[in-house]
């Protein structure tokens, strides 16, 4: 049975690390391949933590083995009364001095690192977004830019952008595993933490606190561009005016609908009325066209898009715009589809940085 | 013919009856294990939809409102409905006669703890078939819980809080019944770390309950009689439910763990034919862990925001918690070592409980890192790392004590070849089951997913968890085989299956329902197995024979439960229909009603005659 229980640690063992050789999971979205500084930190203390923990795993597995080895009574052996050993001093205190040096080992760079990702002095000096999480989509509100947008966070690469975390609602947790550890998103208090990404792409982020039914669908991308095309996209962001839009017969109907039934009580267009730290009912859809997806998972395709209009309980069972709008027929959905994918103020995409 | 089946019909509705006022510690065990052992399965089901639900990326077996009711259950029922109670069970059968005791303190009471925990477990799990069970999660943070509609949450409420009170009145009774009820000679020093485990767990117990009866108290108010405690308009906090929530959450997992600490001491000692290594180390480690784990409550909460300061305080405290647990480890690795270890189906779950929660307390170090928390917290690492602690530990430590202790407590001894190949089914699917999910939560996916999506690289790690799942399914299902297996055809026990070395080997298998017919004289640690060395291999009494006082048996303490149980019912619907008033009150007016009669009713119990026990005594020396 030692032998099994041997072969079966190995195989574990191996596994494992034939497992994190092969795949970390996919790119962008893992923290096992961080890509921006505070994932780093954080891969740091994961690598420091398991080596120092593994071997302390090794050591207890070949004691143990020993023991399975030497000490099993096989069948046959006689009975035997071992010596009843009390305990022994040194090495009690061996096992005791030996693990408080290696939690000092842990413990130092943990706290160190604690308070250097904490230290938000510089806040002021770099770009701060103000993020509301709502059941179940993020709001954007860029500091001192006069825009907001949702879903689709756009940043330049290689420099601080500070997150100002709140919610509308319950709890939610901003997560963006490749780029930064999580902060909860509180109703009472504005949570602040920094992500600084390393390369330019699209990045996976998640809700990671359990905030309803659709928890799992509140998906959101941080995009990050290049300084002058962040610039680019900013003043794009503040100049688009959906009522200078050039539509199609089609799309222009499918504005008018937007207007008629009410889309537009909760969901600005453009960021033309733009008020400070105001947070709309819906998603904002400025950027609409451009987004990387629909509703937080859904493919952008037309096709998604009318469903979701028609029928956003089955997608995303929960939300809040359920039934706060009257019944649309294909047609109509269609149009006003039509309309929204036509919101693309800008030529920096998160399509342009998927790869 | 027919006068068989109305013998048998009397002999079922005698049973029942015993059952359900019965006073003695080894019958309310019964109790607590059948009790818990149902919501282990129910728990075990719901935990079966989970895994299947996320066999495949965007799956629809389940619907998100549903599937968020089966996580939240599936937690609730595991720790307070099935791991709980079948420890409580375990105390409950083997403490007493451990220290040398007739029965537990107030035996009373006992009674009332247990049925108060089964309509507790019955209220909350009712909520299925009344319009949805709870579905905020087993913390049911206070912001979503406020949110969510209909009674499911309120149920939650009302039946945690009816188990809960059990669960203190049974945390007092042991303390008070290690305290006093020693036999002769039974210091402090000289009881099995089982007992010292319980004892301990009693005072966590103690400590952390009330922090949750507030919690569930203030959590109450809010949603059912319109005060702000947790509504951020209105100017409450809802970080302050996480704080209470964790200040009893955090011991309660020591709760869970500490128990079976004491129980693997005393298999391994046993198995091993050798004392354990380094009792008072042994016996202060668990001590420090208790203490410690009432220090380090934050370290669920480091994403919250609570700054630097507080995040490094309690990390630090949760590293340091590894310290005591590792000697824990290596005393019991040195218990073995010189000894001659018998691998019988025990000490197998026992042997499978060394790696799996060294891994469980491998992760609980990193997890206490709180910088690489920030990607661990509310991911399947988590949920991972307390599987292998809870499965790992808690569990596999049930199955030991199951194994090592049914003889006492059934008469039968399990079936060995059942019970060999029902943990290594469990065993391997366990690990197949979490050991993949602290991949998947570091690639990114966090726990309480209704679904994962398409082409984010987390399919092959969730389909291989299922698939664990179902052995453990399995592995479960031939315990339930080997239960009945055992108890049709099984080995009749005698006294000492195991040649063990603490009291309760020393009394026939099962025990006199008085125990022992004189309380034992105890000479030191081990204390049968001092008398097998050194003695005639039988304790010596430590009193006079003599007339016997017990209790008699109650139907008050069910009465008293489903009193509770009917009020219950009321609070949750009294905000709905003014009817409900009626079982509100109703069932109070019951409930206190029961405690006067209680109260004023003299109860004097009975005394087994000294010739009825000096008999017995004849008996056993035939």
């Amino acid at each position: 049975m030692n032998g099994w229980m041997g072969k079966l640690r190995t195989a574990l063992l191996l596994g494992s690390v034939m497992f994190i050789l092969s795949a970390c999971g996919r790119d962008n979205l893992t923290a096992l391949v961080p890509k921006g500084y505070g994932a780093d930190i954080s891969m740091d203390l994961i690598i420091l933590t398991t080596v120092v923990m593994t071997g302390v795993l090794i050591v207890v597995m070949i004691l143990f083995t020993i023991v399975l080895i030497r000490f099993r009574k096989k069948k046959g052996d006689p009975v035997i009364n071992p010596e009843q050993v009390e305990g022994h001093k040194t090495l009690e205190a061996v096992w005791t001095i030996i693990p408080i040096i290696l939690v000092v080992i842990m413990a130092v760079p943990t706290v160190l690192a604690t308070f250097h990702l904490a230290d938000d002095t510089d806040a002021a000096d770099h770009i701060n977004i103000d993020v509301t999480g709502n059941q179940y989509w993020w709001h954007y509100d860029y500091q001192n830019e006069e825009i907001a947008t949702s879903q689709d966070m756009y940043i330049p690469v290689g420099t601080k952008v500070y997150v100002n975390l709140i919610t509308s609602d319950v709890l939610h947790s901003f997560w963006v595993p490749s780029l930064s550890g999580k902060l909860d998103v509180n109703p009472e208090n504005v949570n602040t933490m920094y992500i600084e990404a390393y390369e330019e792409g699209v990045y996976f982020g998640k809700c990671a606190e359990l905030c309803g039914p659709s928890h799992s669908l509140m998906d959101f991308k941080v995009v990050v561009v290049s300084e002058e095309e962040y610039e680019q996209w900013v003043t794009d962001m503040q100049d688009f005016d959906s009522e200078e839009l050039e539509l199609d017969a089609v799309a222009q109907e499918g504005k008018e609908l937007f207007d008629e039934k009410s889309c537009i009580g909760c969901h600005a267009t453009d960021n033309q009325n733009y008020s400070a730290g105001s947070v709309p009912v819906g998603p904002d859809l400025t950027s609409f066209g451009d987004r990387s997806r629909f509703a937080g998972y859904l493919e952008p395709t037309k096709e998604e898009l009318v469903h979701w209009i028609q029928d956003p309980e089955t997608l995303k069972p929960g939300n809040l715009m359920t039934g706060s709008y009257p019944e649309l027929n294909d047609d109509e959905a269609d149009k006003i589809a039509e309309y929204l994918m036509q919101l693309k103020p800008s030529e920096v995409t998160a399509e342009s940085k998927e790869d | 013919m027919s006068s068989i089946t109305a013998t048998n019909k009397r002999g079922f509705g005698a049973f029942l009856w015993d059952y359900l006022t019965t006073v003695d510690h080894k019958k309310i065990a019964h109790l607590y294990l059948a009790g818990g052992g149902f919501f282990f399965i129910l728990g075990g089901l719901e935990a079966l939809v989970i895994r299947i639900q996320l066999i495949k990326p965007q799956n629809d077996f389940v619907s998100a409102g549903f599937f968020n009711e089966m996580i939240t259950m599936h937690g609730t029922t595991m720790i307070f409905l099935a791991g709980m109670p079948i420890l409580i069970g375990l105390m409950n059968a083997a403490m007493p006669l451990q220290i040398g005791a007739r029965d537990v303190a107030f035996p009373f009471l006992n009674s009332l703890s247990f049925w108060l925990f089964f309509f507790g477990g019955v209220l909350l799990n009712v909520s299925f078939l009344l319009g949805g069970a709870p579905d905020a999660g087993w913390t049911s943070y206070a912001s979503l819980a406020m949110q969510s509609p209909g009674r499911g949450v309120d149920f939650y409420i009302a039946g945690l809080q009816i188990a809960g009170a059990g669960t203190l009145m049974g945390g007092i009774n042991f303390l008070a019944t290690i305290i006093t009820m020693r036999a002769p000679g039974m210091t402090y020093m000289r009881m099995p770390l089982f007992t010292w485990a319980t004892f301990i767990t009693s005072v966590l117990i103690l400590f952390a309950f009330p922090p949750l009866t507030i919690n569930l108290f203030l959590l109450m108010f809010d949603r059912m009689f319109d005060t702000a405690f947790f509504d951020v308009a209105l100017g409450g906090n809802t970080i302050i439910y996480q704080h209470l929530f964790w200040i009893f959450g955090h011991p309660e997992v020591y709760i869970l763990i500490l128990p079976l600490f004491g129980l693997f001491s005393e298999v391994f000692s046993t198995f091993s034919r050798k004392r354990l290594f380094g009792y008072t180390a042994m016996v202060f480690a668990t001590m420090l862990i208790a203490f410690l784990g009432f220090m380090v409550w934050a370290h669920h909460m480091f994403t919250v925001g609570l700054g630097p300061v507080a995040n490094s305080i309690f990390a630090v405290g949760t590293m340091a918690i590894a310290v005591p647990t590792g000697i824990k480890i290596f005393n019991w690795i040195l218990t073995m070592w010189g000894g001659q270890v018998t691998v019988n189906s025990a000490m197998l779950w026992a042997l499978g409980f060394i790696p799996s929660f060294t891994i469980g307390g491998m992760t609980g170090v990193m997890l206490g890192s709180a910088v690489a928390d920030y990607q661990y917290h509310d991911t399947y690492f988590v949920v991972a790392h307390f599987h292998y602690v809870i499965v790992g530990g808690t569990i596999f430590g049930i199955f030991s004590g199951l194994h090592y202790w049914w003889p006492k407590m059934f008469g039968r001894v399990l079936n060995e070849t059942l019970g060999k190949v029902g943990f290594w089914f469990f065993f391997i699917g366990f690990h197949l089951t979490f050991f993949i999910q602290h991949f998947l939560g570091l690639m990114g996916m966090p726990r309480r997913y209704w679904v994962f999506l398409h082409d984010q690289g987390l399919e092959l790690g969730n389909l291989i968890s299922t698939i664990g799942a179902f052995a453990m399914a399995v592995g479960s299902t031939i315990f339930i085989i080997n239960i009945v297996v055992t108890a049709v055809k099984g080995e009749k026990a005698v006294a000492d299956p195991w040649d063990g070395r603490t009291l309760e080997w020393s009394v026939s298998s099962p025990p006199p329902y008085y125990n022992f017919e004189q309380v034992p004289l105890v000479r030191g640690l081990d204390p049968l197995w001092i008398e097998k060395m050194e003695g005639d291999g039988t304790m010596p009494p430590g009193e006079p024979l003599d007339d016997v006082h017990m209790p008699n048996g109650s139907f008050l303490p069910f009465l008293m439960g489903l009193g509770f149980f009917v009020a219950g019912f009321g609070f949750i619907y009294q905000t709905d229909y003014t009817m409900a008033y009626l079982a509100l009150y109703g069932g109070m007016a019951f409930a206190i009603g029961c405690m006067a009669v209680r109260s004023v009713k003299d109860d004097y119990g009975y005394y087994i005659p000294k010739e009825e026990l000096q008999k017995a005594l004849e008996g056993e020396a035939k």
